[in-house]
């Protein structure tokens, strides 16, 4: 009976193969995790790094290479942000980029609700025109776009770096939120208007607050765009007090070049809200980013 | 028509309004503005303009060797990115799209270098390539190899694919999350049908993710071309062209054009090359990936 009972032994043969079996996947996991764990290494390492070098001193920062900083010089954040003027820049990044944002929902929401819920002559046309800037590479519009900028009066103003980039964000934020409102059902927007809404009030109170996860993904998408964008300030503006952080860093760089710590404390302060930004809103961006990739 | 539909038309086209404005201001004019300027030569500021015809493009094509080196190093780093980056990308895509411990953490350490801005990029990097105090030759030492240290971005030899090192790391982790994306749309239950029916992993890979893939792939590759081919933060905060004309691209020829020499013309019959190269390049993108989808 107790014979019966105890499972049979797998043959020698069947247990070398489990064993051969187990090694393969340890070894293919093993590999796997190596390879991804390099490249993450790779990634962080600088930006460890320039957070360490930003705590040492002028005479340490090329010595001592240490990653772990013992006596931390957080004031170096604070001459950045006086004496580097980094104060300023970050201001301007952030006036910047919330009336880009804003600049861009609001236009490109209503233009894309007319053109999927509204009728109208041209509708059509306009849409393609609108969004036909995905598609078209133009590298030298910026010098004619310099040349206008010149001809309003609008070179080294706030307003002369804040319009043509919600206009640059138009183009995918139409064709996004078109594309969700078209997905919307109609039931609500209907009985909004039975119940006396204008076409306005059913945008604003009904279809906006639907859109919400769309409007996200574009809101992220262009902040870290204009939160990152050098060429157009290192065209448009030439003011020190209208500087945003990015063209404020190439201006610090070229008049203090060896100040590393300095320079690597105003890298950090730069960086701080796009990670925390990051983060928060991850995958919004990863959504964006797919969304924006695959509207070819 | 009635006074009603009237108004009610007016009411509509007051939603597409500001987006057609500021379209029409920023982009149509500047678009239209280019070729006009292309055919003068002017100094940007003068009212005075020369019409010369096509003699920019003939400059361009036949005289301008600076303009060709330009194209050929961003070419250059072009086809480092389509086939070092990608393939890289498509590594890790693919390990991750398995069970993997970590899975998220590599996620959104990966695309963290794509979320910071090319100038942040650059100067890290700028100061791990220096050749006094850079952190390379500096790990290059410690491992007794002193005698390969030098100047990184300032020497001929390296200075350009030591910016297509950095243009990488920036960029691997954007194809990434998209390889990523179109991996997880791949139906899990094929793979698992081809390994019942007893197919081994490179025949999963070649009979099913590759076909699968297709359009992807050319996605990625024609986004990684034109985001490459028109590099420009990274290279003006690094080596700014140099050493001699050794990592000049289109985007700072046309700035040196432009702002350099004051010939707004001839920087705009670069800009219209320069699109038109591009525009041919998507183009052929958009057959084959017609092509390709037809044939999955």
């Amino acid at each position: 009976m107790d014979a019966l009972l105890t499972p049979a032994r797998p043959s020698e043969k069947f247990q070398l193969q489990i064993w051969i079996y187990k090694i393969e996947h340890w070894l293919r996991h093993g590999v796997a995790q190596v390879i991804c764990f390099t490249v993450a290494v790779a990634c962080l390492f600088p930006l460890v790094w320039m957070v360490a070098s930003s705590l040492k001193t002028q005479s340490t920062v090329f010595s001592d290479m240490s990653l772990w900083v013992r006596h931390a010089h957080w004031e170096n954040y604070y001459q950045a942000w006086t004496r580097g003027h980094f104060g300023q820049y970050f201001f301007n990044s952030l006036l910047y980029t919330t009336v880009v944002v804003f600049g861009v929902i609001i236009t490109a929401s209503m233009a894309a609700y007319a053109f999927s819920r509204l009728r109208f002559p041209g509708r059509n046309f306009l849409f393609i025109l609108l969004i036909s800037t995905m598609m078209i590479p133009i590298p030298g519009s910026f010098i004619a776009l310099y040349v206008l900028l010149v001809k309003l009066d609008l070179v080294n103003t706030r307003l002369g770096y804040i319009l043509p980039q919600v206009n640059g964000g138009l183009a995918l934020g139409i064709f996004l939120l078109k594309t969700f409102f078209d997905k919307l059902p109609q039931d609500l927007e209907d009985a909004a208007r039975i119940d006396g809404c204008n076409k306005f009030q059913v945008y604003r109170h009904v279809a906006m607050p639907l859109a919400k996860p769309a409007v996200a993904v574009l809101a992220v998408f262009n902040a870290l765009a204009v939160w990152n964008e050098y060429l157009l300030a290192m065209l448009v503006l030439s003011d020190r007090s209208l500087m945003p952080l990015q063209r404020g860093l190439m201006v610090f760089q070229g008049s203090h070049i060896t100040e590393y710590p300095l320079l690597m404390a105003g890298i950090a302060i730069s960086i701080i809200p796009i990670l925390t930004l990051y983060f928060v809103m991850q995958r919004y961006i990863v959504a964006g980013i797919t969304a924006g990739a695959l509207k070819m | 028509m009635s006074w009603n539909r009237v108004k009610d038309l007016f009411t509509t086209y007051l939603f597409v309004l500001p987006a057609v404005v500021l379209f029409s201001v920023f982009s149509l004019i500047p678009f239209f503005k280019v070729f006009q300027l292309s055919v003068f030569e002017w100094d940007g500021i003068s009212p005075h303009m020369d019409f010369v015809g096509l003699g920019n493009f003939a400059t361009a094509i036949f005289h301008d060797t600076s303009w060709w080196v330009s194209m050929r190093n961003a070419a250059t780093i072009t086809l480092l990115a389509l086939t070092l980056q990608n393939f890289l990308a498509l590594v890790l895509a693919m390990i991750v799209d398995r069970e993997i411990e970590g899975k998220n953490f590599y996620r959104v350490v990966f695309y963290l270098p794509p979320v910071l801005s090319g100038i942040v990029v650059g100067l890290v990097w700028n100061w791990i390539f220096d050749g006094s105090h850079g952190l390379l030759n500096y790990a290059l030492h410690g491992m007794g190899l002193g005698h390969w240290a030098r100047a990184w971005l300032a020497d001929p030899h390296t200075a350009l694919y030591g910016i297509a090192v950095i243009h990488m790391w920036k960029g691997f982790g954007w194809g990434f999350v998209i390889l990523l994306a179109g991996l997880q749309a791949i139906p899990r239950e094929l793979n698992e049908a081809a390994r019942v029916d007893g197919a081994g992993e490179w025949t999963i890979f070649s009979k099913i993710t590759v076909p699968l893939m297709l359009p992807v792939f050319f996605l990625v590759s024609i986004l990684t071309i034109l985001g490459t081919m028109q590099i420009f933060d990274i290279i003006v905060s690094t080596t700014n062209g140099g050493p001699g004309y050794h990592t000049e691209v289109p985007i700072t020829r046309i700035l040196a054009a432009m702002v350099g020499s004051s010939r707004f013309g001839y920087a705009c019959s670069l800009g219209i090359l320069f699109g038109l190269i591009l525009l041919a390049v998507s183009l052929v993108q958009m057959r084959l990936s017609k092509w390709s989808s037809r044939y999955t």
